[in-house]
């Protein structure tokens, strides 16, 4: 048996320790002054989803409003409203785009079943507001981000994103042109075809697995 | 130190009514106590009727009760005649939102159940779709699972050591210090998953994607820290004499009423019984890794304690072994599909090691895309099930020392 009270004399000394350490071993100092200090987010964080656009914040949007991601979010926080044209024929575009942050969990599940690499994870986190209603139901403008701002902060994914993209695309071309060479009269169907190079998988219903099942998430540069 | 109640009468072993009596003692109901005081004290704890029994509700908001969980205590002077937990504050649908989502969209949900081990609870659930679909996982997906599941451990069980000794009167300081350590980890999941706490991380058939560059080397760093880390906070705390008066031979849960109340994890370990998931069912690659099982004598608060200091230890040989080795090849299977996965119709149950016990996931699936019965076994819900017959004879400030040692997490508790 010990004498009484050297275990905490022992656990006095390691006190003390840390505390002398605390003046001169970056080890024993963790913690930093946030708002005028601030660490580096690690590039994998993630707060709220956000929309990329490639140069137009409204046209070009990545995204064709095909509702995939409103239907598999967990907590349903995505609204959708698909644009229409002027005699009311569906077009690729999300008239509306409405995220909840106050519902959304950052699960980044939309991220991971968007099959046009269009929804992408945020790493803002300063969003506490006093307006409820306001400032935490984001709008599709509130939510569009530049392709470059997504390289910004998530530059390996981005950058295999754009690669992934690039493929798909001079796929679809590829594609595309012997169609337009072999019949030469329906030269409007190929063109169409052609057209919508720019989301590069092929739109035919939104329910359809084969765009879904390719795995949207980072982690398969090279089986992608 | 410890009352006469300690011998696992077998009328103690029921979880209901958890007031001992003894069979011969059938008096006729003594009159209602006086002065309109509604709680009839039992005849055989309380032969005389006239002693004042103070009811007391400990909570739902009390920083001692790990959440919003109530404790109605009834109390004879500081001594402890009936401690009925009551929860359900933080319910929040999560088995029946679970059946009316896809089986995808349950993985982020299981994050929030004991929102300390995210990764250990997306790992139950994934086992039990697994099992249900028959996926196999790749190895080098089975590895980075071992891994985060044993991070998770680490940083749970001192979290936990540091809130215990908050609820000991150690104002602070063994928290900070566990959070400093835990800080590390959380940066590491950070890192890999996107989340410090909600990691969502795993999926069906492996993860979600693969290590971010120079991962390992930082997870290396941070396990090699660990074992100074682990001394450190052995000197402070484990001789500490304040400590040792306040918890050895306190809560003291005899091996008997353990397996038969289905306590599991380290309060079941610290009893004795050598019951580890990880050696029992050898699920992943736990049979690939030479580690111990820790195990405690008394059975008292003390034991727990020591119990999670050497498993935190054992779980950091672990990463070792499994840094040292992490195969290359694919994350995922790529036979899996994200969206509409439907599982045959059947039912399996996956369970694991997590830090607190035994959680299991149970499903049945219709063929469809939700499951038809999702139900999950949460260890800390049942390890609070025993803790009025811990705390019987007690005094008010052991029952919380006790309570915090039982490490309930409420959102698993209440789920």
């Amino acid at each position: 048996m010990n004498l009484p009270g050297t275990g905490i004399i022992k656990g006095m000394v390691e006190t003390a320790r840390n505390f002398v350490g605390s003046y001169h071993d970056p080890e024993r100092l963790t913690t930093i002054e946030y708002p005028e200090e601030r660490l580096t987010q690690p590039e994998n964080a993630r707060s709220f989803p956000m929309l990329i656009f490639d140069d137009d914040p409204v046209k070009g949007l990545r995204c064709v409003a095909c509702k995939i991601c409103e239907k598999e979010c967990p907590p349903q926080c995505i609204y959708i409203v698909q644009d229409r044209d002027e005699r009311g024929k569906p077009r690729k575009f999300p008239r509306i785009f409405d995220l909840d942050i106050s519902v959304c969990m950052s699960c980044q599940i939309c991220v991971e079943v968007c099959p046009f690499d269009s929804i992408k994870m945020n790493t803002e986190f300063e969003l506490s507001t006093d307006d409820r209603f306001g400032r935490l139901l984001l709008h599709r403008d509130d939510l569009a981000k530049s392709n470059e701002y997504y390289h910004q902060i998530h530059a390996t994914e981005a950058a295999e994103v754009d690669a992934r993209l690039a493929d798909e695309k001079a796929k679809a071309e590829a594609k595309a042109k012997p169609a337009a060479a072999k019949p030469a009269s329906p030269v409007p169907t190929a063109a169409k075809a052609a057209a919508p190079a720019q989301p590069a998988a092929p739109v035919k219903s939104p329910a359809a697995d084969k765009p879904a099942a390719k795995p949207a998430s980072p982690a398969e540069p090279a089986a992608a | 130190m410890r009352p006469d109640s300690a011998e696992p009468d077998l009328s103690a072993l029921s979880t209901g009514d958890l007031v001992v009596e003894s069979p011969a003692a059938v008096p006729a109901p003594p009159p209602p106590a006086t002065s309109g005081f509604e709680l009839t004290p039992k005849p055989a704890t309380a032969p005389d009727a006239d002693r004042g029994l103070l009811e007391v509700a400990i909570g739902p908001h009390h920083p001692s009760t790990h959440g919003v969980f109530r404790l109605n205590a009834v109390l004879d002077g500081e001594r402890i005649v009936r401690f009925k937990p009551v929860f359900g504050y933080l319910h929040r649908n999560h088995e029946k939102i679970g059946e009316n989502g896809t089986y995808l969209s349950a993985m982020p949900y299981t994050d929030r159940l004991d929102y300390f081990c995210s990764l250990s609870n997306n790992w139950a659930y994934a086992l039990a779709v697994e099992k249900l679909a028959g996926l196999a996982v790749p190895e080098r997906a089975d590895y980075i699972r071992i891994i985060t599941a044993e991070l998770t451990r680490i940083q749970n069980h001192a979290a936990l050591i540091g809130f215990l000794l908050q609820e000991l009167g150690a104002m602070g300081t063994p928290l900070m210090y566990a959070f400093r350590e835990r800080e590390k980890i959380l940066d590491l999941f950070e890192a890999l998953t996107g989340a410090r706490m909600m990691c969502n991380y795993l999926r069906f058939g492996g993860c979600r994607c693969d290590l971010p560059a120079g991962w390992l080397e930082e997870c290396r760093r941070v396990v090699e820290g660990l074992p100074r880390f682990f001394d450190e906070f052995e000197n402070l705390l484990s001789t500490n004499e304040i400590l040792m008066a306040r918890t050895q031979g306190i809560g003291v849960l005899p091996p008997e009423l353990a397996v038969s109340a289905g306590v599991t994890g380290p309060m079941l370990r610290a009893s004795g019984v050598n019951y580890d998931l990880r050696k029992v069912d050898r699920y992943g690659l736990y049979d690939r890794f030479e580690f111990r099982v820790p195990l405690g004598e008394h059975g008292d608060v003390y034991d727990r304690y020591m119990v999670r200091i050497l498993e935190m230890r054992e779980s950091a040989k672990i990463l070792q072994q499994a840094l040292r080795e992490v195969p290359g090849g694919p994350i995922v299977d790529p036979k899996v599909k994200l969206r509409n996965f439907r599982p045959k119709a059947g039912e399996a149950y996956g369970r694991l090691e997590s830090p607190k016990g035994e959680l299991g996931f149970y499903l049945i699936s219709d063929g469809s895309t939700n499951p038809y019965r999702y139900r999950i076994r949460p260890p800390s819900f049942i390890n609070l099930t025993i803790l009025e017959d811990m705390c019987q004879g007690l005094t008010l400030q052991d029952a919380l020392v006790i309570l915090g040692a039982v490490d309930i997490v409420m959102g698993e508790v209440d789920r």
